[in-house]
């Protein structure tokens, strides 16, 4: 029961899953951003009535049609993948998870799917009015369909509302406002969608830019910069501003995601925060796991404390303290929690023998157990403990974390200088003349899908093992099927998502240089 | 209890949807024989693709909707049966990109190849999707441990349904089923007179088709052997007639049944004989009843929707793969939505297929594929 499976069985499944959500990312955040920006001008094009709005509004979505079909097509695999890939996990969690998901299907994916429609088909057919609002709800249905698979995906960090029912083996759902509301959903759909959002802007500016270098379709460009440098500077602080309630979040949801991000591993009080860093194994080890030292770093004193605490006095453990413990300031040690999980785990074994053997009223005193809020705190939110070999299993990778993050955190605030400048350019009407920053804006287009993908693996990697943190580690989670399957599906689909993309990026880029239709 | 009814029969009215929408799968897999020239192609796959989202949204909620209400369903069988649930999905990520890519200039693999994806999804989504329902009546080699973690029967994980005649016979008949929708659909909505009528040329032989092997089904259906379920004891045993006595049990069923059923041939005979142009709406409806029928009898009556030849008592039955009651209960408000999610898809299918595709609308511009 719930023993941990082949390794590499499970390893090729993660590589399934991270290939396909990386690609399915690719996409994703341009549709969430370029969405509203069209809609914008439309806007615009609608209350003044001129045909250059309406130009550029029809070129920015023949971009987007180019996009949002593979965006659909790699969304596809995700969604079955929990069932064929963690079929475990499905069952263990799909009373909980499922809902997100059909929600997701019924409400999102529909509106946005039928508007599209409307959207490309529906310039004569509909009236002006009509049209426009089929725009608006295509945008509102992208980002509806990510609000519910990021409850699916927050309620992994942050597992809440819900009990587990020894009779069925898998957890229920008791609430489904907590499970909504559930801070680390709120702050990562905020997050996520600003971040796409500056996707979008960046994706509009660098191609305006490089119009502006060409000498073509001047004012198309021009304008299309003066939308997109607006909505970019305000999705771009609205990053960071989120990026950090992320960050607070995770402190009280995932500290050794935290500490690890933040590679401290000795708690402290006036902790300081790492600007920039650049880390290096050290002899030292928790268990088997090589400690890695600083070998520069630039930090600023004490706000890690203030960020988390309120206070420069606040204590902010780090990793030593979450793997051993540390009584004076109320943390278990890893070993402890394992010991409680099993004990736990062997109450299921003994509620599974007591109904086989017919024996209801021990079975139903020990189902009690399993709803009572006590038993619940201190030794069933542990249950995943329980599959765990060593306690230094609970530390993720400290430099993916680390670098993933810190990288994240500079472009993003390059990203609001680079709207910045876009605005103060075009407002002085300097924007020809400085050449370098078109160049560097049109390259600027790759950066935020570097620091959403980023953003990803750390927000994944980072919560390893896990995959319902401190319920499932991902090791119990997967499906039986053979290595040799996994294997076979992991290179189809890469070698099938690399030509799609392949694909995509030519025809974008042609559609490009071919420019808005006269 | 009456909330798993409620849910299953959601879910069999997303399937019967899924079945009838693969009209536009039954056009693809047409794009190489129907039409006779480039123009004729081009507005028979603007004619189904102005539709794909709908056929792929609905199957993308169909799957999320059963993940919600019976997960032991989806772990068991998109886990267990892993090679036929990755080659749909195969066949469909093509699709999705197929429609919009190719026309376009520079996109790399040539038109050819996104018609022969449009094809290969055409013929082997509606096949493969049969195929996987087709288990529902006659079951899979799968077992399921104490704490509901399944274990799949052959290496094969799927693949060996393909050995099974009247899996193959369901798959067929919902391939040529999607056809023959496909060809109406077309009928309805291209004016073009020579593809009009090169369609009604085949509507015949592809009627007739799905006639033999969906009768084929049936039949033998009906006179085999179906996995009775027993509430009190939970047990599962084999019972003969058990899709029989299902319909004759619950009159209201057979009722949809032959409503379906006979709603599709009146459709097919119009079409053929009176040369209607609106019997894709009779087909279409007819087809919406019969499989929801269909999924009626799988599961409701105390019988096992998703049986295992191997381990009687891993069978699925509502009961047992459903959602907790909260969960259920929850969803429920949920679907009260659904409605207005109909009522603004009518709007917007109204509007789009107001005027019936010409050649000249295509050259004009505007978004083709
Ligand atoms: C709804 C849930 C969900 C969502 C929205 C995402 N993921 Fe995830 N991810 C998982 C649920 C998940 C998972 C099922 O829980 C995995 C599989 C194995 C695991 O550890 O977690 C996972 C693994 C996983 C891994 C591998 C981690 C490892 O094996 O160490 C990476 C790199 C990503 N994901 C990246 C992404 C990206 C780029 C996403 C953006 C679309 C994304 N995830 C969305
Ligand atoms: C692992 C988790 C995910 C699953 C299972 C999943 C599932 C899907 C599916 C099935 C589709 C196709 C829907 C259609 O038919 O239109 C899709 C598209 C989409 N998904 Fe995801 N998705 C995941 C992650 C995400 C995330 C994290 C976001 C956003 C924050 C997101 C946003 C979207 C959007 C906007 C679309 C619409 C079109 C497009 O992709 O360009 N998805 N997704
Ligand atoms: C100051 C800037 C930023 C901060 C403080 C920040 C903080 C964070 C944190 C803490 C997480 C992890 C959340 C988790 O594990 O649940 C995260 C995830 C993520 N970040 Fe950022 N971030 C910043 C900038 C950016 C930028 C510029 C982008 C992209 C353009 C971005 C995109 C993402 C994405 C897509 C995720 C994964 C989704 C999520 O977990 O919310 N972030 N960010």
């Amino acid at each position: 029961m719930f023993e941990s499976l082949d390794v590499s069985l499970v390893d090729w499944s993660r590589a399934q899953f991270a290939l396909t959500a990386i690609y399915h990312w690719l996409f994703v955040p341009l549709t969430l951003g370029l969405s509203f920006i069209i809609a914008i001008m439309e806007t615009i094009y609608v209350r003044t009535g001129n045909e250059e709005w309406k130009r550029m509004t029809k070129f920015w979505m023949t971009l987007f049609g180019i996009n949002f079909a593979i965006g659909v097509a790699t969304g596809l695999i995700l969604e079955f993948e929990f069932g064929t890939n963690w079929s475990n996990y499905s069952w263990f969690v799909g009373d909980i998870f499922g809902a997100p998901l059909a929600i997701e299907g019924i409400l999102a994916f529909f509106l946005e799917s039928t508007f599209v429609a409307v959207m490309f088909f529906g310039w004569d057919k509909v009236s002006k009015k009509a049209h426009l609002v089929s725009t608006w709800l295509v945008a509102f249905g992208a980002n509806l369909s990510a609000l519910w698979i990021l409850v699916a995906n927050a309620w992994m960090q942050n597992p809440v509302g819900m009990v587990f029912n020894p009779e069925t083996a898998r957890n229920e759902m008791v609430s489904f406002w907590e499970v909504l509301f559930n801070e680390v959903a709120v702050a990562k759909f905020l997050h996520t969608i600003s971040s796409g959002f500056l996707l979008g802007s960046m994706f509009v500016v660098g191609i305006s830019a490089y119009y502006l270098i060409s000498n073509r379709e001047a004012l198309l460009a021009k304008r299309s910069m003066l939308v997109a440098g607006i909505f970019g500077l305000l999705s771009s602080l609205l990053v960071v501003y989120t990026g950090d309630t992320s960050a607070r979040t995770l402190a009280l949801a995932q500290p050794v995601k935290f500490a690890a991000f933040e590679a401290l591993y000795e708690g402290t009080e006036k902790a300081g925060l790492v600007a920039v860093g650049i880390l290096k194994e050290s002899d030292k080890t928790i268990g088997e796991k090589a400690v890695n030292d600083f070998v520069f770093r630039i930090e600023i004193p004490g706000l890690l404390s203030v960020m988390t605490g309120g206070s420069t006095e606040a204590f902010v453990p780090g990793i030593y303290d979450l793997v051993n413990g540390n009584a004076a300031r109320g943390l278990l040690p890893v070993s402890e929690k394992m010991e409680r999980g099993k004990k736990a785990r062997d109450l299921l074994i003994e509620y599974k023998e007591a109904r086989k053997s017919n024996d209801t009223r021990k079975a139903e005193s020990i189902a009690a157990l399993f709803s009572d809020k006590k038993f619940n705190e201190e030794y069933f939110r542990y249950f995943g403990y329980a599959s765990l070999n060593k306690p230094e299993d609970v530390i993720p990778g400290v430099k993916v974390a680390f670098y993933t993050f810190h990288v994240m955190v500079m472009l993003g605030f390059l990203f609001i200088l680079i709207f910045f400048l876009t605005l103060v350019f075009l407002f002085r009407g300097t924007l020809q003349k400085n050449k370098w920053f078109l160049w560097l804006a049109l390259f600027s287009i790759l950066l935020p899908y570097v620091a959403g993908e980023l953003g990803w693996v750390l927000a994944e990697m980072g919560r390893q093992p896990w995959i319902i943190q401190d319920l499932m580690p991902v090791t119990t989670a997967v499906t039986q099927v053979s290595t040799g399957s996994v294997i076979t599906t992991f290179i189809l689909f890469a070698v099938l998502f690399t030509v799609l993309l392949i694909a995509e990026v030519s025809i974008m880029i042609r559609q490009i240089k071919l420019g808005p239709k006269h | 209890m009456f909330l798993q009814s409620y849910w299953w029969i959601i879910i069999s009215l997303l399937a019967s949807l899924l079945v009838f929408l693969m009209f536009v799968q039954g056009g693809q897999s047409m794009i190489f024989s129907l039409p006779k020239n480039e123009l004729q192609k081009a507005m028979l796959v603007n004619a189904m693709g102005r539709k794909w989202e709908f056929t792929f949204t609905t199957l993308v909620t169909f799957g999320g909707a059963f993940f919600a209400s019976f997960p032991l369903f989806y772990s068991a069988s998109f886990g267990g049966a892993y090679w036929v649930w990755i080659s749909i999905l195969f066949s469909f990520i093509i699709q999705a990109i197929a429609y919009e890519y190719r026309s376009k200039p520079a996109n790399v693999l040539g038109q050819r190849t996104f018609d022969t994806f449009l094809f290969l999804n055409g013929s082997l989504g509606p096949f493969l999707i049969g195929v996987a329902v087709a288990t529902f009546f006659t079951g899979s080699q799968f077992s399921l441990n104490e704490v509901n973690q399944v274990k799949w029967g052959t290496p094969w994980h799927g693949l060996e349904a393909l050995l099974n005649a009247r899996n193959l016979a369901l798959g067929l008949a919902v391939l040529f089923l999607a056809r023959t929708n496909g060809l109406l659909y077309i009928i309805n909505t291209v004016d073009d007179n020579e593809l009009v009528e090169r369609s009604r040329k085949k509507l015949g032989e592809n009627s007739i088709s799905f006639l033999v092997f969906f009768l084929f089904f049936v039949i033998v259906l009906l006179v085999s052997e179906g996995f009775a379920y027993d509430r009190a004891t939970g047990s599962v045993a084999m019972e003969r007639f058990k899709y029989l006595h299902n319909l004759l049990q619950m009159p209201l069923v057979l009722i949809i049944f032959l409503a379906g059923v006979i709603s599709v041939l009146y459709g097919i005979g119009t079409a053929l004989f009176r040369g209607s142009r609106s019997a894709i709406w009779y087909t279409g409806a007819g087809t919406i009843l019969a499989v929801m029928a269909l999924f009626f009898i799988a599961g409701f009556n105390g019988t096992a929707f998703y049986p295992s030849v191997t381990h009687p008592g891993s069978s699925l039955t509502i009961d047992k793969a459903s959602s907790s009651f909260f969960t259920l209960k929850t969803m429920m408000y949920v679907s009260f939505i659904v409605p207005f999610v109909f009522a603004y898809i009518w709007y917007a299918w109204k509007a789009i297929n107001r005027k019936r595709i010409t050649g000249e609308e295509l050259q004009e511009g505007g978004h083709v594929y």
